[in-house]
């Protein structure tokens, strides 16, 4: 299926968020959103990506 | 000190991590003036992993972190945000911005106030970024808040401490309130300033970040911050219009 991650079309065999940050190579601290909805940690694994889906993957920055 | 819900900082300087000519810099600047808190923010992560390096160094400094919520308009953006840096910071204090103008960066305080009882009802530790509005104050106490961070001057604009006089009534209004003056600050004499109005900590990054030297601005920064607190606990005295002899004219020689 075809999701937006952090912006950009991205094809994906992945059906759960889990498996869609694992297949984009993301491994450290990350927190997720999936059509502007937080999704913590523990529901990664449950969570069913759908065709169209808007993912953001967010991680540490410098910030004032 | 006052503390921060229920933390102790070994000094009141809270210092910011962005903008500095490079990593290196971020962190000696940290480590030589040994600010007690860092802010930090999040952004959209690379595959390449960028936001982990700098978490790590973050981490190894031993710092107190401070997210944020910059460049948030809506109650929402800033609620899902703050729920975000949660799981990335692992901590639950939260810098809470709600920008409401673009040219001055001032704090929408209508959504602030709405977004910091949300937050502190979900068990967040809210530090609103508002103005030095004494109402606005209130709300946000009612709201939940046990910290209150009212603006200098505009963000990034490094002029100061633009109205003493309602920093000194916000001060006055709210004597058992943790109270930091976030942004504006340009020198260390305003920093100084914040201070001698019994202020708690000030919270400032481009002034260090931007100067020519930001590891010596960090550290004059520093003492900036604890000569305002030491003058505060001294009690200092008041200006007066005339001038009054130090020296003592009693005793003096009759010469003329």
């Amino acid at each position: 299926m075809r999701i937006t991650l952090n912006g950009e079309p991205r094809d994906v065999q992945a059906e759960t968020l889990a498996e869609a940050l694992s297949e984009c190579g993301f491994t450290g601290r990350v927190a997720t959103a999936v059509n502007e909805v937080f999704v913590p940690v523990s529901q990664r694994q449950s969570h069913k990506l759908s065709d169209g889906d808007r993912v953001e993957v967010l991680g540490a920055m410098q910030g004032g | 000190m006052r503390a921060f819900y229920g933390t102790e900082l070994a000094n009141p300087l809270m210092l910011g991590t962005a903008q500095y000519p490079s990593p290196a810099i971020l962190e000696a600047a940290f480590r030589e003036s040994g600010a007690a808190v860092a802010t930090v923010s999040l952004r959209r992560e690379g595959a390449d992993g960028a936001g982990q390096a700098f978490w790590a160094m973050i981490r190894d400094l031993g710092v107190h972190v401070l997210p944020n919520t910059a460049g948030c308009h809506t109650v929402k953006e800033a609620v899902t945000t703050a729920h975000m840096a949660r799981e990335v910071f692992d901590t639950p204090w939260i810098k809470l911005e709600l920008i409401g103008h673009s040219d001055s960066l001032q704090p929408d305080v209508f959504q602030l106030v709405e977004a910091a009882k949300i937050l502190s009802d979900e068990g967040f530790q809210v530090f609103p970024y508002t103005t030095e509005d004494l109402v606005v104050g209130e709300r946000l106490l009612a709201a939940g808040c046990e910290v209150l961070m009212p603006w200098g001057a505009p963000i990034g604009s490094g002029r100061g401490l633009a109205n003493p006089y309602a920093l000194r009534a916000m001060r006055a209004e709210f004597p058992d309130t943790p109270l930091v003056v976030d942004a504006g600050i340009g020198l260390p004499s305003h920093a100084a300033e914040a201070m001698e109005l019994g202020y708690d900590a000030v919270l400032l990054n481009t002034a260090v970040a931007k100067a020519g030297d930001p590891v010596a601005m960090a550290r004059a920064m520093m003492r900036a911050v604890e000569a305002g607190a030491l003058s505060y606990q001294a009690d200092p005295i008041e200006a007066r219009d005339m001038a009054e002899p130090s020296t003592p004219v009693i005793g003096k020689a009759f010469l003329s």
